[in-house]
């Protein structure tokens, strides 16, 4: 990775709790770049999404260490890694779907890389069975006007 | 622990902190705990002093508008901060004619 200002790695174990916890620490990892409430809100959003569904999907089994590793880069940049090892995803493309869910007795919404997408510069996910599931999270930050 | 007011046959729930996974575990039995109870003819929902909300929160309007629709009820939800307004318009709740 280039340009890198700053980074931060943590390693949690897949309890509910540690969302709010992981959305937290990102957000004050991030205010060194001084984004605006807006900008802040959309991170903290798009990593609870990815948070919850390590929980939720990868870890729905047996519970298990969830990775996040964050940068921010010299050009703006901050990008977030949320690993697992949990089940994996078979169809990476249908998981991406709106509305599309396997946690439907859990009232999941089938929105969380909808989400992702919607709230950062780009989502890429790299996943398969067994293998457990990395979801890598970009936004720039604009500079203060 | 939940904030409700049950007056003329309508069940307002005051929602507050922040809305995820975790929390909506909790919210959707304790709601659905007070549905059976009292079956009200309106679920109000209000969002004023929610300050985040993931998708669970969508999950969790979503799941009690089959709720209290499976009870002959109708949902409404109110007073949603405009930070959460983006969310809202992206998962089409704002379809369901609920958004009062």
């Amino acid at each position: 990775m280039k340009n890198v200002q700053n980074e931060m790695h943590i390693k949690l174990l897949s309890k509910s709790t540690n969302e709010a916890f992981s959305r937290s620490v990102i957000s004050a990892f991030v205010l060194e770049l001084d984004p605006t409430i807006a900008e802040l809100a959309d991170i903290k959003t798009a990593v609870s999404e990815a948070v919850t569904n390590s929980i939720v999907h990868g870890y729905r089994r047996e519970s298990g260490m969830i990775y996040i590793d964050a940068y921010l880069t010299s050009d703006r940049n901050v990008i977030i890694k949320i690993r697992d090892r949990g089940v994996g995803i078979e169809d990476v493309q249908r998981a991406m779907q709106p509305l599309y869910t396997t946690a439907q007795e859990e009232e999941r919404a089938g929105l969380g890389f909808a989400v992702m997408q919607s709230f950062m510069d780009s989502v890429s996910v790299k996943s398969a069975p067994g293998k457990g599931t990395t979801v890598t999270l970009k936004k720039r930050i604009v500079a203060l006007r | 622990m939940l904030d409700t007011n049950y007056d003329n046959d309508k069940l307002t729930v005051f929602l507050s902190g922040e809305i995820d996974h975790n929390r909506a575990v909790g919210l959707r039995t304790a709601i659905d705990g007070r549905l059976t109870a009292l079956r009200p003819s309106v679920l109000e929902l209000d969002f004023s002093r929610v300050s985040f909300m993931d998708s669970s929160g969508i999950g969790l309007i979503m799941g009690r508008y089959r709720s209290i629709g499976l009870m002959g009820g109708e949902l409404r939800v109110t007073n949603v901060p405009d930070n959460l307004s983006r969310i809202i318009a992206l998962s089409g709740v704002n379809t369901l004619g609920v958004m009062k």
